[in-house]
């Protein structure tokens, strides 16, 4: 059925050159009802907007990196592609195919080819239960048919690929350091072979010499499997080694998409420009002399976010026009994406 | 010294790529602690020598639970005490039976009771529970206010009318009991399955496609189990205390068949004659079991949840 529509969809007309078009959200929206305090049941509950209109594409075999401060929607989009929380508007076109208004049912059969890492390592993978049957899950969920010494053989493939000792099948997840655990979580996304992996700030919570391994074995796997990532982190150094565009997130909304060199050699929007150079320099001759873009105040309240530009209240560009006009996301130079009504 | 050191660490370590250790389970684990538990192991061991008496009590018994020993009859208070030689290791009661056999036989009655009692609360209240915690929105609320509903309920009225209505049966007092004991468990899973569903890794089998309910029963289940246990070990003397309750009332059981309750309820009735064995014997019983129970629960609870201390 899936295979059907992905041909006859016009729009993913993939010449030699170009590489194929997997993911495509239109103006995604996710809004959460928020209940004040001690409301009758009737009262209407004001609209948390936590993802706000996002657009971007995502092409086979690449990693999109999704920054932004905390709060700003980063998380929410992810599962919102994923359908584990319910979209407000937009389309998530999957290979042609609108996953938005699927029913549960519908989307079950789709979860084989976008998987999830978690945040949490440990908190990702059921205490009661041994690695060998963490992994062996999704595929006994989508494949009931294979027998048990297949499943076995492929979960110890899959423990080998992601660097896990096979023999380490029956033990529990407590027994496993934050890295190794992260490794667990690797193996369950990627036994079914999915197309698309979303990593929801997968290194977080890890060390920084861990942090590289992991990072280190998502490339190399990437490259082997073909994979597609979309990498969310609000690490800036973690997302430009891994990435290949990036997605700045402002309050639910799209500020800046671009290829990772390019965003960091010439970031084009305000708050790219604050983000960016607030990155830690490793020279300290360079770092003491670089000058650091404050951004003044907090992050506006997503239940009423700023009229026009949702940055303007803390742009140092910001004028009349921004409170009035909300930019659209053009293009300023080849693939560079910017929303700012004055980027350069 | 070192070079055998050396050797040793060697070893560990060639076949540390052969073997397959077995994972230590956070079972295993919980049995540890709850072996360490003196009390907890004390009860426990209470608790097996009282399933043990109820379960060969009838062959050690020289007596049936329902024969009348005709030469006691009447003066049970003058010759009916304890004794080895004429096989009434218990006494008799005050129709001349056979004592240590009715208290086997109340034994078993009362621990059918309670085990039935909290198992049926166990199955029912957990999956109950967990459906509409992990469901939430309209299901848990028209799921919980039908709890709510049910409990406001008095129990004991209700368990005394259907006695009262149907007539006194043993079948009909596991069934009053066990559609009372679920509603409480099936709160408690409730508000245990809130906490556990939006744990990442309920989030993961989602994302991989799980059915709802195999996830209710995959990952929801066995996490809360250990809640389940401790409340179910101590709900089980609360299940025997109200059969007893029951009993005392004499509504309970039907003669000749006997519960701790009954029992209780007849010795305390001839007490004043000077027959205190009537009494102390099943209330012993049902006394020893009640703290045994509570010490298994509360070892259970500290095993389970070793954060709580």
């Amino acid at each position: 059925m899936t295979e059907h529509t992905q041909a006859d969809a016009p729009n993913t007309i993939a010449t030699d050159d170009s590489p194929k078009k997997l993911l495509s959200v239109r103006d995604l929206k996710v809004y959460f009802d928020i209940f004040p305090k001690g409301a009758m049941p009737w009262t209407k509950p004001s609209k948390l907007k936590a993802v706000n209109g996002v657009s971007f594409d995502l092409y086979e075999g690449e990693t999109l990196g999704v920054v932004g401060e905390s709060g700003c929607g980063k998380s929410t989009l992810a599962r919102a592609i994923i359908r584990m929380l319910p979209v407000e508007g937009g389309e998530v076109v999957w290979l042609g195919q609108d996953l938005a208004p699927l029913k549960d049912k519908a989307m079950r059969n789709h979860r084989k080819d976008i998987q999830m890492i978690f945040q949490d390592p440990l908190a990702s993978l059921n205490p009661r239960m041994t690695i060998g049957q963490i992994i062996a899950e999704p595929l006994q969920t989508h494949y009931p048919e294979l027998g048990k010494a297949e499943v076995k053989e492929r979960v110890a493939d899959m423990m080998k690929t992601v660097g896990l000792l096979p023999n380490q099948i029956n033990r529990y997840p407590h027994e496993f350091s934050g890295g190794q655990c992260q490794r667990i979580g690797i193996a369950r996304a990627l036994i079914l072979k999915p197309k698309l992996i979303i990593c929801d700030e997968p290194v977080s919570a890890l060390d920084v010499s861990i942090q590289a391994q992991v990072i280190n074995l998502l490339m190399s796997l990437q490259k082997k499997m073909g994979l597609s990532l979309i990498f969310i982190a609000h690490d800036l150094s973690v997302v430009k080694h891994i990435s290949t565009r990036i997605m700045v997130l402002y309050l639910g909304n799209v500020m800046e998409v671009a290829d990772a060199a390019d965003i960091y050699r010439q970031p084009r929007h305000p708050y790219t420009q604050a983000l960016i150079s607030a990155v830690p320099i490793p020279d300290p001759k360079i770092e003491r002399n670089k000058e650091v873009i404050l951004i003044e105040g907090d992050l506006p309240s997503p239940i009423n976010p700023p009229s026009g530009c949702v940055f303007r209240t803390r742009c140092p560009k910001a004028d009349a026009k921004c409170a009035e006009q909300k930019p659209e996301l053009v293009f300023a130079q080849g693939t560079h994406q910017v929303a700012c009504h004055y980027y350069d | 010294m070192l070079t055998h050191k050396k050797t040793n660490v060697e070893d560990l370590a060639e076949n540390l790529g052969n073997e397959t250790p077995v994972g230590r389970s956070l079972w295993r684990d919980a049995m540890h602690r709850f072996s360490r538990n003196k009390a907890a192991m004390a009860g426990l061991v209470g608790l097996l020598l009282i399933v043990l008496f109820a379960a060969i009590g009838p062959f050690v018994a020289a007596w049936h639970y329902s024969d009348i020993d005709w030469g006691l009859m009447g003066n049970a208070a003058s010759a009916g005490q304890p004794s080895i030689e004429n096989g009434h290791y218990f006494g008799v009661d005050d129709l001349g039976r056979d004592l240590f056999a009715r208290t086997v036989q109340g034994s078993q009655i009362s621990l059918l009771v309670g085990t039935i009692g909290a198992l049926i609360a166990v199955v029912i209240g957990t999956l109950y529970g967990a459906t509409a915690g992990y469901f939430g929105g309209r299901i848990d609320s028209i799921m919980m206010r039908t709890v709510d509903i049910l409990m406001s309920i008095p129990y004991m009225l209700f368990l005394i009318l259907l006695l009262v209505m149907f007539g006194r049966s043993i079948l009909l007092i596991f069934i009053g009991i066990g559609a009372i004991s679920w509603l409480e468990m099936a709160r408690i899973v409730r508000g245990q399955t809130l906490s556990i569903k939006n744990k990442e890794y309920i989030e993961a089998a989602v994302a991989s496609g799980v059915r709802p309910f195999k996830i209710v029963l995959r990952h929801v289940v066995p996490n809360l189990l250990g809640v389940v246990i401790v409340y179910a070990t101590l709900l089980v003397p609360q299940m025997i205390l109200t059969e007893s309750f029951i009993s005392f009332l004499g509504l309970g059981v039907q003669e000749p068949q006997t519960s701790w309750g009954a029992l209780i309820n007849d010795g305390a009735g001839t007490m004043r004659y000077g027959t205190l064995w009537q009494l102390m014997f099943p209330l012993g019983f049902f006394i020893a079991t009640l703290l045994s129970f509570f010490f298994v629960g509360d070892g259970l609870r500290d095993a389970l949840d070793p954060k709580d201390r």
